[in-house]
């Protein structure tokens, strides 16, 4: 029997970016809010110190910073006709784990998506017909459109404080930025970040080949800077030890760094760690939800009234907490009814090895978000006709560092082990680096998530199940982006380039990102989304999913976080200057 | 002469009993207002708060180089608190260092600054506390071993270390300098902490302010000295520091933070202007003879410069400018150049946070690295630190490290 605590305005279920966002803008507005985060308390100088947060076999290899399977995993098949089964080690993808979740081993990297991914149906069948999509793709317009979410993405890079360099201001297109990207109403916050010799030659032989290479977006500070809420990041270092590591210089965003020390400061936030949101309770109509059941590391129960649930926890685990709360219709994907878990999406990535001749690229030198991109092939910024495919994604030189242990180039045909392969290692390193795509992973009726029929957690409940597979789309978009990639790279005159196309079928041993979307979709129509254009469930008007990926309808050629930023803002203001003035359904 | 004439008239404000009748009310709403803003001048919770408790209801176990001493509750409670006390007895233990009943009190209570506040302001703080929620909460106050738990010893103390009497003004200067002294010596009770003590506790007067170390940090020289003072500091530094904990060279941190959250970042723009005029008046410190730095060639020296590169760089820079309002900035700091290199050590050892302030949340922290360093490497970069970019101060030796190390937590 769970023991009742005293009520609250709003309970959050999960501390990581849109959790400590929606709760810095609605203490801030007044109202009593409680965080209730399953993962430990994780805090900069104390937890990922410079002094040893560059460890990568701690933090790379064993994936400290990240959820252990025992304490949530899920299932998975590629395709309706298997028996899934458990995850038992992460490695496909990897969520976070702990205060600030996603949001602290991410790189930083800051994309918005292109105006057309926000109507992306509609505009490809405007442009190349209804028959161009496959039949079984079920991607759809977003229920918002870029011009609407613009002022958020900026609210957001200036949390972030975003490095960059603006390609489109209010219409007026900027030398040296992304020539393809929606307006923007102002510059970046910081400036780019200094460029390496790697990307810089990338960067060469892009224009030579007739491309526009542009600085990658990134929120880790090229400046010291102070935030809006007063916050100070400091000047990145470029240690190369962003991705899976927490920024022990205070440069990388992040809740910690951007968020959390403002909203400490609210007596009226507090935040309970290392307790499991077990489900959102509904009253008997099972039209309003009373609050959240949650388990302590005790196994005590305990039940957090609150007369507002938001699901702020990573994308996955906000599909499984619907569904297991019985909030939406979950998706049936044999009549292609329903709702809970339609549309997940991935990301279709693929690189090209570059190994150059007698250069000194200094690898190590690197920051998360760090490299020179072009955007020229992704979404619909190039003419599809004739190619088989829609989708796209950026490409470019983005080493993320060159650390040690798992970075070691070898030219084909070493050894895999022994003296040969040692001095290949030694021989490579400096001339060697990857580059690599970003490509879109469009929806399909058959890739979706459900509650697993047979396996279940610690506590009993089921595990989620994921269905998914690349499909032929993706696959096509992949190898076109791959090859247009790889006649950049012959440019840099290599001494050998290898080419690493997208196959399938997808491995989930094998780590490609954990941009994981959809699920609980935002749409305009009930009938093929779980939110209405507020992050709203359509069901429950008081449970909202403030901006977490799972609301993706599709997944662009482009990372997730500057979205997911963007749309925490958007349901905040909604919830404040809508919501808590009329509270019910606002669409 | 007419500046005089006007510092004369002002100083009314804090002058000996001239109050109204109306003010003399303990229940006139005014005078409780400008009691609580007192008793935030004077950060009587500081002591009489334990952290997360009641306010007033009695301190934390304060240990003095001479035993335990705890704070008791001020609250109105009659029984465990002072709501029995009269206004009289109030101002005795403030001004005279005496408590209920004659005793006398331990200088951990600092009357030897607050004996300088004015009755009127003694007297609004005890309206203000007589206003608080009473708690039941009795506290042990004496734990001192003997013979100092005999409270009669304090009467030898006194005769040797105190000197009763209120704030006499300055007329040779401006009524903000006079305000600032008023704060400075009596109610903020700065010296407390930051004046060098005898082997009895008491103040070494003729150093005042120049710098003391307590409870295992070294509270720094606040005179006017260039290189271990804040003779350096701008007017704007010294305000900037004292509201929001965080100026372009520092961050506050141990019990500064707690200073500075619980009392001078709550204070009025006007009096924090006056702290600042007092203190940057340049009539304590001045220059003291820079010693000869340490030789870039000296053995710690290049082992603390490979040190530095390796683990304090990356925030601190090459250059030891670090960064404004995040990492303290080494050159030139009088903390860094303190004779006494008690703070370096245990913010080296054990890390520290620096305060959050509204106006400064982000509170940045210093890592430990007792747990990475040996001894002699924690002196090599100490004595680096203390002798590049121009700063000079004497090496810090491996003994004085092993000394710091006990009672250290944080390793990973």
């Amino acid at each position: 029997m769970a023991r009742k605590l005293p009520p609250k305005d709003v309970v959050i279920i999960g501390l990581g970016w849109t959790g400590s966002i929606l709760g810095y803008e609605l203490a801030k507005a007044g109202l009593d809010v409680v965080a209730i985060e399953r993962g430990p308390w994780r805090d900069t100088a104390s937890d990922f110190p410079p002094a040893y947060a560059q460890d990568e076999l701690r933090y790379a290899v064993r994936l400290d910073l990240f959820l252990r399977p025992e304490q949530e995993t899920l299932t998975f098949r590629n395709s309706m006709n298997q028996t899934a089964l458990p995850i038992r080690r992460f490695a496909g993808f990897l969520p976070g784990n702990g205060v600030g979740g996603a949001g602290i081993h991410w790189n930083g990297q800051t994309w918005r998506f292109l105006p057309t991914d926000f109507n992306i149906r509609s505009h490809l069948e405007a442009r190349y017909g209804k028959e161009a999509l496959p039949a079984d793709m079920t991607i759809q317009d977003w229920p918002l459109s870029y011009d609407e979410l613009e002022p958020h993405y900026d609210r957001f890079e200036r949390l972030c404080g975003t490095s960059g360099k603006a390609g489109n201001l209010k219409g007026l297109q900027q030398p040296g930025g992304n020539p393809f990207e929606g307006w923007r109403s102002s510059e970046y916050p910081n400036p780019p970040l200094k460029q390496g010799l790697g990307a810089t030659l990338f960067a060469e032989a892009a224009r030579k080949t007739g491309h526009m290479p542009f600085p990658q977006p990134a929120s880790n500070a090229s400046e010291a800077y102070t935030n809006p809420l007063g916050v100070k990041l400091g000047q990145c270092t470029y240690c190369g030890f962003c991705e899976r590591f927490g920024c022990g210089n205070f440069s990388k965003a992040s809740p910690q760094t951007c968020v959390l020390p403002a909203l400490l400061r609210f007596p009226n936030f507090s935040a309970q760690t290392d307790s499991e949101v077990t489900r959102i309770n509904l009253d008997s109509t099972g039209k309003r939800a009373t609050g959240v059941t949650y388990v302590d590391t005790s196994g005590e129960e305990w039940e957090q009234p609150a007369n507002i649930v938001l699901v702020c926890a990573f994308a996955l685990f906000n599909v499984r907490l619907l569904l297991l709360s019985g909030i939406g219709t979950p998706y049936d994907a044999q009549s292609g009814q329903g709702v809970v878990g339609r549309n997940y999406a991935y990301q279709t990535t693929s690189s090209v090895g570059v190994i150059l001749k007698d250069k000194i690229l200094n690898p190590f030198i690197a920051s998360g978000a760090h490299g020179m991109i072009i955007d020229d092939y992704n979404g619909d910024n190039f003419d599809h006709s004739g190619l088989g495919f829609v989708g796209g994604g950026y490409m470019g030189f983005g080493q993320t560092g060159a650390r040690p242990i798992q970075t070691r180039p070898v030219p084909k045909g070493t050894p895999k082990w022994g003296a040969q392969w040692k001095k290949a290692t030694a021989d490579t390193y400096q001339k060697a680096f990857s580059l690599s795509t970003h490509g879109s992973s469009y929806s399909y009726k058959d890739c979706y998530l459900d509650l697993d029929p047979t396996y279940k957690d610690r506590l009993g409940r089921p595990l989620m199940r994921m269905t998914f597979d690349f499909h032929a789309n993706e696959l096509k978009m992949s190898a076109y982006l791959t090859d247009r990639l790889a006649e950049i790279a012959k440019a840099m005159d290599p001494a050998e380039i290898t080419p690493g196309p997208r196959k399938g079928p997808y491995d989930s041993t094998i780590y490609q990102t954990t941009h994981n979307t959809g699920g609980t979709v935002m749409g305009a129509d009930p009938a093929t989304s779980v939110l209405n254009r507020y992050c709203q469930s359509w069901d429950v008007h008081n449970v909202f999913v403030p901006g977490g990926a799972s609301v993706f309808p599709q997944n662009h050629g482009y990372n997730p976080t500057d979205t997911v930023g963007a749309l925490a803002y958007w349901t905040a203001d909604a919830i404040r200057d809508r919501y808590l003035r009329h509270p019910g359904p606002l669409v | 002469m007419r500046a005089i004439l006007a510092a004369a008239a002002s100083l009314a404000a804090f002058g000996p009993a001239l109050f109204s009748p109306a003010l003399a009310d303990s229940q006139n709403s005014e005078r409780i207002a400008r009691g609580r803003y007192l008793a935030t001048l004077a950060d009587c919770g500081a002591c009489h708060t334990r952290p997360g408790g009641q306010p007033f209801a009695g301190g934390l176990a304060l240990q003095t180089p001479f035993g335990t001493l705890v704070a008791p509750n001020i609250t109105p409670d009659r029984e465990t608190g002072i709501g029995a006390m009269s206004d009289a007895e109030f101002m005795a233990a403030l001004h005279d260092g005496r408590g209920q009943g004659g005793k006398r009190l331990y200088p951990a209570m600092p009357y030897p600054a607050y004996t300088k506040m004015s009755d009127d302001d003694a007297l609004s703080i005890r309206a203000y506390l007589a206003t608080v929620t009473p708690v039941d909460n009795r506290v042990v106050a004496n734990q001192l071993p003997f013979p100092l738990n005999i409270r009669l010893s304090m009467l030898a103390w006194n005769a040797l270390n105190f000197t009763p009497g209120r704030y006499q003004p300055n007329p040779a200067k401006s009524a903000e300098w006079n305000r600032g002294a008023y704060i400075v010596e009596g109610a903020a009770h700065c010296g407390t902490c930051h004046t060098p003590k005898t082997l009895l506790g008491g103040d070494k007067a003729d150093q005042a302010l120049s710098g003391a170390v307590l409870q295992g940090w070294f509270a720094p020289d606040i005179t006017g000295d260039s290189r271990k003072g804040i003779g350096g500091w701008s007017k704007d530094d010294l305000a900037q520091y004292l509201k929001t904990g965080a100026n372009d060279r520092t961050l506050a941190s141990g019990p500064m933070a707690e200073a500075v959250t619980h009392s001078t970042s709550r204070m009025t723009d006007d009096d924090i202007a006056a702290i600042v005029t007092y203190l940057k008046d340049g009539e304590r410190g001045g220059s003291t003879v820079k010693p000869a730095p340490v030789a870039a060639s000296d053995n710690a020296m290049r082992a603390g410069a490979a040190i530095y590169k390796d683990a304090c760089a990356a925030c601190h820079r090459d250059a030891g400018t670090g960064e404004a309002h995040l990492f303290p900035r080494l050159a030139g700091s009088a903390i860094v150049q303190s004779d006494d290199p008690t703070t370096l050590l245990r913010v080296v050892l054990q890390g520290t946070r620096a305060v959050s302030t509204a106006a400064m949340p982000t509170a940045p922290a210093m890592p430990a690295f007792a747990w990475r360093l040996n001894d002699a490497q924690v002196a090599a970069v100490l004595t680096y630190v203390r002798n590049s970019w121009g700063n000079a101060a004497a090496a810090v030796s491996p003994t004085a490290v092993a000394n710091q190390r006990p009672a250290l937590a944080g390793a990973p």
